[in-house]
């Protein structure tokens, strides 16, 4: 066997092992990645920052503990910014297994809340954030197309209690909301293919503004629906979240992980090269043999 | 068992236990035995999950046989508190909405022309869900032919209309676009040129991007015409079209994976040794 055969037929644990010795050098040294805004997350950011105090921002949260580490962080920079900003939040888990993640969350960013912060220039004074005032999480349903439908008609047909069981009518954030005609709008969280049903089904029935943060494995399949205006912007993956913990200057999980990213895609990129090297080479080889006559 | 198997399953669990004691030092609280136990189940247990890189083990497959008995069952509890007693009971009884602690809703549903009260129009989901279940009885299985039929038939209704707006006509209506942007003749092109990503050229470079790929992928998918010639040039640069399409989308998956695995590495590295803050 000769070293392009070799490089061909490198055992796949050989490539793990490296890969996680990178990962956990890059997590334990610390270097930073610049980080590039692209335009369909600052639209997000924009969107949420434009908004005046008091408007009601929908984000329904699609996503169980597999997803955490890539969508988490969004939903921190995005409640978090909601809440500097005085908006309020109205939050769906439409994922099994979301629900009580979501609802950690939701006290995590509220105890952030307590403490003083400067985002952008601008210092926040800390805030308690009391539920049913600030936000209002609404739990989960099975059937995502058929719990939006109904929420488009009215938020108490399929949620008539909130995820803590008080009935909704009973809650100050939801007097006079009835339905999508009464948010501001709604950023889609989700690791699941609820994302197609907000678009189709949500979006393309009620007609509000809708962006999404997905997962790195969706997020390719999604950019068409950008393209045709059905979303007025996408957070893709991990980079997704740390462009936008950049926007809104909160640096978190995301940000810092960029540096294991970058590290490891550098050594897929070298992986992919010595296969490819070994490939042409070996074929090289194989067609000079046969030339010879050997 | 094997000798070996017993030896490392021995000192996988001198390890753990070694670990929660150790773990449980660390952790403040009234809890933190049961804390510093619970971190380093789901630390051996995302390492048992890894583990299978190496190959497939015993570990591995414990770890995963009780993710998904977990799951299922934490499903099926989330389903019944937030369905059940969550949306049905409160509108069906008040004696059942205060035997599980939710405060009844009652009311009336107007249908204009008659009006019924909550309780009689929930007991047709009742009836439906039940007959869901006669699955499990061969004399009445037949039953659940009805609520499935029905659950099959409201969603190919509805998705032949929300697709067909949403992935099909939108999507062809937003390739319908303009080849020449802000036109106004070679003149004002080149003098007002420039490659700024909001600019006229961009513009009409992604336009014309879009019109080839579609017409060039559309092409490549055309099977009653041989691929030669233009027509198979242009076959060509839909499958080139396609294959970029699809690096994209395996760039975002190896960001995807290596993302979790940062999610791991810092539950590993925070959480359980805490050797970053």
């Amino acid at each position: 066997m000769n070293i392009f055969d070799k490089m061909m037929s490198l055992d796949r644990r050989w490539v793990f092992l490296f890969l996680i010795v990178v990962c956990v050098i890059a997590y334990i040294v610390p270097f930073e990645v610049p980080i590039i805004v692209e335009p369909e997350v600052r639209s997000i950011f924009n969107f949420i920052d434009t908004l005046p105090k008091g408007a009601i921002m929908f984000i329904p949260l699609d996503y169980d503990p597999g997803s955490m580490a890539e969508l988490h962080p969004m939903t921190w920079a995005i409640v978090e910014q909601c809440w500097r900003k005085e908006l309020k939040v109205l939050m769906t888990a439409l994922s099994q297994n979301g629900p009580g993640m979501a609802d950690q969350a939701l006290r995590d960013i509220a105890d952030s809340m307590l403490v003083e912060k400067t985002y952008n220039g601008v210092t926040y004074p800390p805030r308690e954030i009391i539920n049913g005032i600030d936000y209002c999480f609404l739990g989960y349903k099975p059937y995502p197309s058929m719990v939006m439908l109904a929420m488009g008609q009215n938020f108490r047909l399929p949620f008539p209690l909130d995820y803590y069981g008080v009935p909704l009518d009973s809650l100050p954030m939801m007097q006079g909301v009835n339905n999508f005609d009464d948010i501001a709008g709604a950023v889609n969280i989700s690791g699941t293919n609820s994302t197609d049903y907000w678009i189709s089904y949500a979006q393309g029935r009620f007609n509000f503004p809708l962006a999404i943060g997905v997962t790195g494995v969706s997020t390719a399949q999604y950019y068409p629906y950008l393209g045709s205006g059905q979303i007025f912007g996408i957070m893709g993956g991990m980079l997704g979240a740390a462009e936008y913990e950049e926007l809104a200057d909160n640096p978190g999980n995301a940000k810092d992980s960029m540096r294991i990213q970058l590290a490891a895609h550098l050594v897929i990129i070298g992986f992919v090269i010595i296969g490819n090297v070994g490939y042409f080479m070996n074929r090289r080889q194989k067609k000079r043999m046969q030339r010879e006559g050997r | 068992m094997k000798r070996t198997s017993l030896i490392v399953f021995a000192v996988v669990c001198l390890i753990f236990v070694l670990s929660w004691v150790l773990k449980a030092g660390t952790i403040d609280g009234d809890n933190a035995i049961q804390d510093a136990f619970l971190v380093t189940l789901a630390s051996f247990l995302t390492l048992a999950i890894m583990s299978f890189m190496y190959k497939d083990n015993a570990y591995y497959k414990f770890a995963e046989h009780l993710f998904v008995g977990v799951s299922a069952a934490y499903w099926m509890c989330v389903g019944f508190w937030s369905t059940i007693v969550g949306n049905l009971v409160p509108r069906l009884s008040e004696g059942l909405s205060e035997a599980f602690g939710v405060p009844y809703l009652g009311g009336e549903l107007d249908f204009g022309f008659l009006t019924l009260p909550y309780p009689l129009l929930y007991f047709i989901p009742i009836i439906l869900g039940a007959f869901l279940l006669f699955r499990l009885v061969p004399k009445v299985g037949w039953l659940s032919r009805w609520p499935l039929a029905f659950i099959v038939g409201t969603f190919a209704g509805l998705n032949l209309v929300r697709y067909l707006r949403s992935d099909f006509m939108s999507q062809i209506s937003s390739t319908f676009v303009p080849l020449l942007v802000d036109w106004h003749g070679f003149g004002h092109f080149f003098a007002n040129f420039s490659l700024a990503a909001d600019g006229q050229f961009v513009a009409m470079f992604s336009n014309l991007v879009i019109f080839l790929g579609v017409v060039c992928g559309l092409i490549y998918f055309f099977f009653s015409k041989e691929h030669t010639g233009l027509f198979g040039k242009a076959s060509r640069v839909g499958i080139w079209i396609l294959m970029i399409t699809f690096g994209a989308s395996f760039g975002y998956t190896v960001m995807g994976r290596i993302s979790l695995l940062v999610g791991r590495l810092t539950f590993l590295f925070k959480d359980w040794l805490g050797i970053i803050s």
